[in-house]
């Protein structure tokens, strides 16, 4: 166990790469999964189609396979966001998990949107909102509710995830782990426990964080539940 | 329980009781036109080149056996559902296709459904504000200063901080009502909006609906309370079928119907 004592920079490095992945990956795939459902429920049967064929195509592609296209075909294409090679494979990284996520998160708004009373959006939209207004200030507010247990799996999973990172160039706690494995042959079984502990507690983290969240909603729903 | 009838402040907002004029109509111009309008639910044909006018100021009950087209016409009037021929019209203009105009337009045109629908995660003041704050710019002040006004006016003025969930049904229509009275629309459609309520809570949306149609509202009801029909309209048209089958004053109508089928449906609720 001195191993951990001993390393545990390395650890925090580790911990700290799969943070920053996880917070941007998280971010993004918000933000994009949110737009994608809003596709997927617009009125628009183009906007729909394209929904319907993102989540299609990312939610059954595996993981590493888009990794592996970021990381090698973007720059084959001359895509390519910053002149920082460690800062450009971090960029990669977190395309690819926010292209993966977002379409889990996607379905998972969908059907807290499908919760929602379709008397709620017609309201809306008899007092004059337009579609985009409609979403955003009665139906999602209402429809995130019944979607924050699912989001906990899905950001779950994304936060493991973000070790297929370190395949690609990417400085996380898998990669720190293959160091210290590297540099401590005689000491596997330590790094393996830590690298597992350091992983269940940021998951815990992230657990307590959705409890607060789920807290915080409840609280402000109130009498809003008969 | 918090659902006591309150009809002074409801009278605050009509004249002297006074029965309403069907003569009054003739004057006016026309405010919603329908012409020809059909609608199909894939096979279903709902409406069958329906022809109805409704003028500035008039109040009309729409009647008729469930099923027969009365929510899906009331529904069309502001397009939460399309037509597939005919045209309908809102002071002369043309409801426009989705888009900014159509929600434009959905703005003039109140709507208070079955169901209530008020804004579960907003409160009663907030329901009401939320459409004159976001469809027509007014500042969250004016809007919050009219919005008591309102709430006042259909007497649930202190429950303005609660949820929904919380008021009882008849509170929560007439929050309903006054939301989308906040718009300032130019026309009302109520779709059986005491239909889901319990017996003793009927009266106090009816004498907010009464109150409104007596100050001038351009009002079309769907409704099965003949009292009110009686009361408020100024004229009945019944529906079977998605057929216009008679149109006519409310005293006409409920003592001398010239239809067959009215004749039936009368008989079948008054005898309840
Ligand atoms: N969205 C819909 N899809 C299919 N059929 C519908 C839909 N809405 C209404 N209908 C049918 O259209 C007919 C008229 O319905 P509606 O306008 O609700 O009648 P009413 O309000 O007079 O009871 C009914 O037969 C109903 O089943
Ligand atoms: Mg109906």
């Amino acid at each position: 166990m001195q191993v951990i004592v001993d390393n545990l920079d390395a650890f925090g490095r580790g911990a700290w790469g799969t943070i920053v992945l996880f917070f941007w990956s998280t971010l993004g795939s918000l933000v994009l999964g949110t737009l994608l459902a809003v596709f997927r429920v617009s009125p628009s049967p183009a906007l729909r189609a394209v929904g319907t064929i993102y989540v299609n195509l990312f939610r059954n592609t595996p993981l590493t396979l888009i990794m592996v296209f970021c990381v090698l075909c973007l720059p084959i294409l001359q895509i390519t966001f910053t002149e920082d090679s460690g800062r450009q494979y971090r960029a990669y990284a977190v395309l690819a998990l926010v292209a993966y996520t977002s379409s889990f998160v996607c379905e998972a708004i969908r059907s807290g949107i499908n919760t929602v009373p379709v008397g709620q959006a017609e309201a809306a939209r008899a007092i004059g909102l337009p579609f985009t207004k409609v979403l955003s200030l009665v139906v999602l507010p209402q429809a995130f509710r019944a979607v924050v247990p699912p989001l906990g799996s899905i950001l779950n999973a994304l936060l493991k995830n973000t070790s297929v990172a370190s395949a690609a160039n990417n400085f996380e706690l898998i990669s720190a782990m293959r160091g210290l494995v590297e540099q401590n042959g005689n000491a596997v079984i330590a790094v393996l426990i830590g690298t597992t502990v350091t992983y269940v507690v940021l998951a815990l983290l992230l657990f307590a964080g959705v409890e607060v969240l789920e807290r915080a909603l409840d609280r402000d729903r109130k009498g809003a539940r008969a | 329980m918090g659902n006591v009838r309150r009809p002074c402040t409801v009278r605050a907002m009509s004249d002297p009781v006074q029965a309403p004029h069907p003569g009054r109509t003739a004057t006016r111009r026309p405010l919603v036109v329908l012409e020809g309008v059909q609608k199909h639910f894939g096979a279903l044909h709902v409406l069958k080149s329906i022809d109805l006018t409704i003028a500035e100021g008039e109040v009309v009950v729409v009647i008729g056996p469930s099923g027969s087209g009365k929510s899906t016409l009331c529904r069309a009037i502001n397009r939460l559902e399309t037509i597939d021929g005919g045209r309908i019209t809102i002071d002369g203009e043309e409801l426009p296709a989705e888009g900014k105009d159509l929600a434009r337009l959905r703005a003039d045109v109140g709507m208070v459904f079955q169901s209530f629908n008020l804004f579960a995660h907003k409160t009663v003041r907030q329901n009401v504000t939320l459409g004159p704050v976001k469809v027509r710019g007014t500042s969250a002040a004016e809007a919050g200063r009219r919005a008591d006004e309102l709430l006042q006016r259909v007497g649930v003025a202190s429950q303005a901080s609660k949820y929904p969930a919380q008021l009882s049904g008849g509170q929560q229509q007439r929050v309903a009502i006054a939301r989308a009275l906040a718009m300032d629309p130019r026309v009302m459609l109520f779709d059986e909006p005491t239909s889901a309520l319990d017996p003793e809570m009927i009266n106090e949306v009816l004498d907010v609906m009464t109150g409104l149609a007596r100050s001038g509202m351009t009002m079309v009801v769907v409704t099965h309370e003949m009292g009110f029909a009686r009361r408020a309209a100024d004229r009945v048209v019944f529906m079977a079928e998605g057929e216009v089958l008679e149109d006519a004053v409310p005293e006409k109508f409920f003592t001398d119907p010239e239809h067959p089928r009215a004749k039936d449906f009368l008989s079948k609720i008054l005898t309840h």
